[in-house]
């Protein structure tokens, strides 16, 4: 149980939280589950052995208690909470990196960049100058900071060994602090829901030592660039992504994708935000142009034209021609951006398919 | 040219989107529902029964007839919920490594959203809106409801929503956004199909029928009470009922707004949830948790009643701690506002506000102990019958208070990191809905069905019933609470690590247990229709019950009493019993009711036809039932001839027969 047997000191913490409350509120729940067996039995019709009293109805010492004691344990959990929550959020910079082990001085922190995509992670190294899709090396006991965000949907990024989860959102940035203090290989995940591919949005969470680490750096330097053109291409929907590894990066992508304007001649968010609350604060500031963020809107429904209204045909049936990965808001083939099989039989192997 | 004349007839519904032409599955599920339709048309045809179903129940305002009706819906639309719960389960149990399962994504995707929408929406509210319905007005020694026509069209209006949700299955799409349609996934851009369209629909169309019932039935417990029963005074199944309907009139609002908003998305072209031009998908979520939490304390309050009535019929005895019962009743009323962010902890909101909605959520729990105690300390010296209904008390008491631990778990936020979206959250959510509510109405269906109808139902397969929901139960969701902690999360469709797969296969063992348990209930109200005859009850107070609707007949006369009872204390039927209470036989007066009207089925029929017509672009048809619903609904105001008298004679030949009856039983 992976949950249970993190690697991770920020996730043992929190498996250290889950123990210690179940454990608190095994205090009240095993009583109350053995009197309710108890009185079960004991007052059951058939036994004359009990008393009987149909008017027991009120009692001021057993009315405090029953209200005492689950107060009791809620005032020790609630403590709890307050302190762990404030210790453990994720925005918060790491003060150890194991039990007993401050961090050492002068130790730097990894920077990761974590960007969910229909349906791949891409992790930017920008302190290397590097990129990988699907694949997440962390040297051992090197405090790491993510910087999390979504091209367009809310997933979470979760690391059950590393650490708890938090949401990748388009359009805004969140941040997790975690270290890694075992080598081995574990897996990653979304944790929300976001289409079709999500089942198999995972990536493969490697934990080395730094002389490994260092290899593992050199070697996916010899890989090729993910420059504009290749981004725009690896951010289009597609499904059960291999392990892809980049050279260099583009410098500042992951501002440009929470801006939303990877897209040249794309009006960067902040830009405009920026421009707006200045002509709201009545100062001059000019007006964003250029192409909307992804290639536009969709038409609104009492928009549409009779003619643009097109089917909407039920696509369990087999694919149609078009290939996967269609980018344009609101069109009908995004119904079919997964990669649709035709009906099997149960039991059929996939193989082929991937 | 072809093409736009069809598409302003037609929208975008099309030969293709009809998913039975070609998909194998759905082909013999329509196959399957067309006979069994097509056979039950004919046996009500054949016996002449649509005048009879027409007159008595489908434009009936007695609130008892629309209460049952509510609890055919609810069935019927569990049996739907349960397919797709077995279809998920043998998804999961098969589709490891190499093995893609059978559903593709494109069909697993929307039988979690159905299932996930069916059950809360199309089962869950419809049973408890249908058992408050039938009961509580007698249990208060009124004759109907505040508002009986509003009642009647509430009820048409879930039953328009849910077949809005069954049309989805044979003519385009359900959604494939799991059962909030969360944005940014739910907006045009990323749904642009149907599916979406449909949920939004049907759940708009039953969300006016549950807050209209709502209001309906808080008017009723406010005007409604027989002289006497003060607040203090009501049966604590009245109690929560109360609680849990001002709790949904709180809370739809919310999430009709929620839903209006993203429909403008996505037919007006604004930018509420979406990613662009300062769309804020966030909102949604904070808008429907803020109807979702509180939603699921308007499920389980009422069972928490249900709970309290039959533990303190069957155990004896009076209720335990009953104004304690009450103000936990109400606590958990207001607390239940103040945590929907617990839903979303891991979004970054910050550790004050996350500890606050995390200690919020942990304080719900103190009222909720002290009512277990309650429920504790009233089978202390008790003399308890181990009949069904107790039995479902105590399968209760044990499993929720599980499901209420690990909740409790889930609201601290560091835990809920590791915990949240997986399927440990799952098997939490179904242990206390199942284990709270499901139970609970099972046992109220078991506890009032001889009230109903007048016999009980059969014992046998009542616990066939029980052993195969308890047993089942934990058969289903032990392992699920298992690989939740293995780091699974959920809505996954395939899987690549082996290790789950025996969980998933015990899970799937599970849940066809449950089946059995689902079949037993079925058979239980079946074998006891036919042994109608021994299970007879004609005393009217066939457990020995302490609260108002067991002093009248089983079933009740359409007024309920014929005289209205005076209340002088809390169990008051217990206490008329306890005082040598004599029913009167002679003086009865007529009797004021109001009359049956076909306003309510119209009107949601064409809710219903707008929905469709929406769902399809298809305009003109929309603006056409808009306007009928319009005029249908102004003309129905001019209906003056809506009430009538119950004669004195009538009403006397009726209590001269249950006089009779009584006689011959004693």
């Amino acid at each position: 149980m992976v949950v249970m047997n993190p690697t991770g000191d920020i996730a043992v913490q929190q498996r250290d939280l889950i123990l210690f409350s179940t454990g608190v509120m095994l205090l009240i729940i095993v009583p109350v589950l053995t009197l309710t067996v108890w009185f079960a039995w004991k007052y059951r019709k058939s036994n004359p052995n009990k008393i009987y009293d149909p008017n027991f109805d009120h009692s001021t010492t057993l009315e405090l208690i029953i209200w005492t004691c689950p107060l009791l344990i809620i005032i020790a959990l609630s403590a709890v909470t307050w302190t762990s929550t404030h210790l453990l959020d994720p925005f918060r910079p790491l003060e150890r990196i194991a039990p007993g082990k401050p961090i050492p001085p002068g130790a730097k922190t990894l920077e990761v960049q974590a960007v969910g995509m229909d349906w791949k992670w891409l992790f930017i190294y920008p302190d290397l100058g590097i990129a990988t899709v699907n694949e997440l090396a962390l040297p051992v006991d090197v405090p790491v900071h993510f910087s999390i965000t979504s091209t367009d949907q809310f997933n979470t990024f979760f690391a059950p060994t590393l650490a708890g989860m938090i949401y990748a959102m388009p359009t805004m940035k969140s941040e997790l602090n975690a270290v890694l203090n075992k080598a081995g290989d574990s897996w990653g995940y979304s944790g929300n829901y976001t289409g079709a591919g999500y089942s198999d949005m995972r990536f493969k969470l490697r934990g080395v030592s730094q002389a490994d680490f260092d290899k593992w750096v050199a070697g996916v330097k010899a890989g090729g660039k993910l420059d504009t053109a290749t981004y725009l291409q690896l951010a289009k929907p597609s499904e059960k992504v291999p392990v892809m590894r980049f050279s260099s990066v583009q410098p500042e992508l992951f501002d440009k994708i929470v801006n939303q304007c990877v897209v040249p001649g794309t009006p960067c968010m902040i830009d405009v935000m920026r421009n707006d609350m200045m002509r709201a604060a009545g100062k001059k500031a000019p007006h964003m142009e250029g192409p909307m963020p992804m290639g536009g809107t969709p038409t609104p429904a009492l928009e549409k034209a009779p003619g643009d209204k097109g089917s909407s045909p039920n696509v369990t049936k087999p694919r149609d021609a078009h290939p996967p990965g269609q980018h344009k808001p609101g069109d009908p083939k995004n119904r079919d951006m997964s990669a649709l099989s035709p009906f099997r039989s149960p039991g059929a192997p996939r193989a082929d398919q991937a | 040219m072809t093409d736009n004349l069809m598409q302003t007839v037609f929208g975008r519904l099309s030969l293709e989107s009809l998913p039975f032409l070609h998909e194998p599955i759905l082909l013999g599920t329509f196959i399957v529902v067309s006979l069994l339709g097509l056979g039950l048309v004919g046996v009500v045809t054949k016996y002449k029964l649509w005048g009879y179903l027409w007159n008595e129940w489908f434009t009936s305002v007695d609130h008892k007839k629309i209460g049952i009706m509510y609890i055919i819906l609810a069935i019927i639309m569990l049996l739907r919920g349960f397919s797709d719960a077995l279809m998920m389960r043998a998804q999961q149990a098969i589709a490891f490594g190499d093995n893609a399962g059978y559903l593709p994504p494109h069909h697993y995707d929307q039988i979690f959203t159905a299932h996930g929408t069916i059950m809360i929406f199309f089962v869950a509210i419809p049973l408890v809106v249908g058992i408050v319905n039938f009961v509580m007005p007698m249990q208060i020694g009124a004759r109907d409801v505040a508002f009986p026509f509003l009642n009647n069209l509430s009820f048409w209006l879930t039953v328009a929503g849910a077949v809005l949700t069954m049309i989805s299955l044979f003519v385009g799409e359900f959604a494939r956004t799991g059962w909030l349609g969360y944005t940014p996934l739910a907006g045009l851009a990323y749904s642009p199909d149907t599916g979406v369209d449909y949920y939004l629909w049907s759940l708009q169309i039953a969300g006016v029928g549950t807050t209209l019932s709502a209001i309906n039935m808080v008017a009723t417990v406010i005007k409604m009470r027989a002289p006497g029963m003060t607040m203090m005074k009501m049966p604590v199944f009245t109690w929560t009922a109360f609680c849990s309907n001002i709790l949904a009139i709180a809370i739809f609002p919310a999430l009709t707004a929620a839903f209006f908003l993203l429909m403008l998305d996505r037919y007006a072209g604004t930018h509420f949830f979406t990613n662009e031009l300062g769309g804020a998908p966030m909102m949604y979520w904070n808008m429907v948790w803020i109807w979702g939490h509180p939603e699921v304390y308007v499920l389980v309050l009422p069972a928490f009643g249900i709970y309290s009535e039959i533990t303190s019929t069957f155990t004896g005895k009076k209720l335990f701690g009953y104004s304690s019962m009450v103000y936990a009743t109400v606590v958990i009323t207001i607390l239940s506002y103040l945590v929907w962010l617990h839903h979303f902890f891991t979004m970054g909101a910050g550790p004050t506000v996350n500890s606050f909605f995390g200690i919020a959520t942990m304080v719900i729990s103190i009222p909720t102990g002290a009512k277990i105690f309650n429920w504790l300390f009233t089978m202390y010296r008790g003399n308890i019958r181990f009949e069904l209904p107790m039995m479902w008390v105590l399968a209760f008491m044990i499993t929720f208070t599980v499901g209420g631990m690990t909740g409790v778990l889930l609201a601290i936020p560091p835990a809920d990191f590791v915990l949240h979206n997986s399927l440990f959250l799952v098997a939490h959510f179904h242990n206390t809905i199942i284990g709270g509510v499901v139970f609970g109405l099972f046992a109220a269906m078991v506890y009032w069905f001889p009230k109903a109808f007048g016999f009980k139902l059969d014992e046998f397969w009542g616990k066939v019933a029980f052993w195969g929901w308890v047993a089942g139960y934990w058969i289903a969701w032990t392992p699920i609470y298992i690989v939740g902690l293995m780091g699974t999360t959920r809505r996954v469709n395939h899987f690549d690590d082996p290790s789950f797969q025996p969980y998933f296969i015990i899970a799937a063992i599970g849940a066809v247990i449950i089946l059995i348990g689902i079949l037993g209930f079925v058979m239980s109200i079946l074998v006891g229709w036919l042994k109608r005859d021994q299970l007879k009850d004609v005393t009217g107070d066939p457990w020995e019950g302490r609260t108002l609707e067991w002093s009248t007949s089983s079933p009740p006369p359409a007024y309920n009493f014929a005289f209205t009872p005076v209340i002088h204390e809390l169990d008051a039927w217990y206490d008329m019993k306890e005082r040598g209470y004599e029913r009167p036989t002679t003086g009865f007066r007529p009797i004021h009711m109001p009359k049956n009207t076909g306003a309510g089925v119209i009107l949601s029929a064409l809710a219903l036809v707008m929905g469709f017509a929406m769902v399809w672009y298809i305009w003109w048809l929309a603006a056409v039932s808009f306007a009928g619903l319009f005029i249908v609904a102004i003309g129905h105001t001019f209906n003056f001839k809506r009430d009538y008298y119950i004669p004195a004679e009538e009403v006397a030949a009726t209590e001269d027969k249950r006089t009779q009856l009584l006689a011959q039983g004693a």
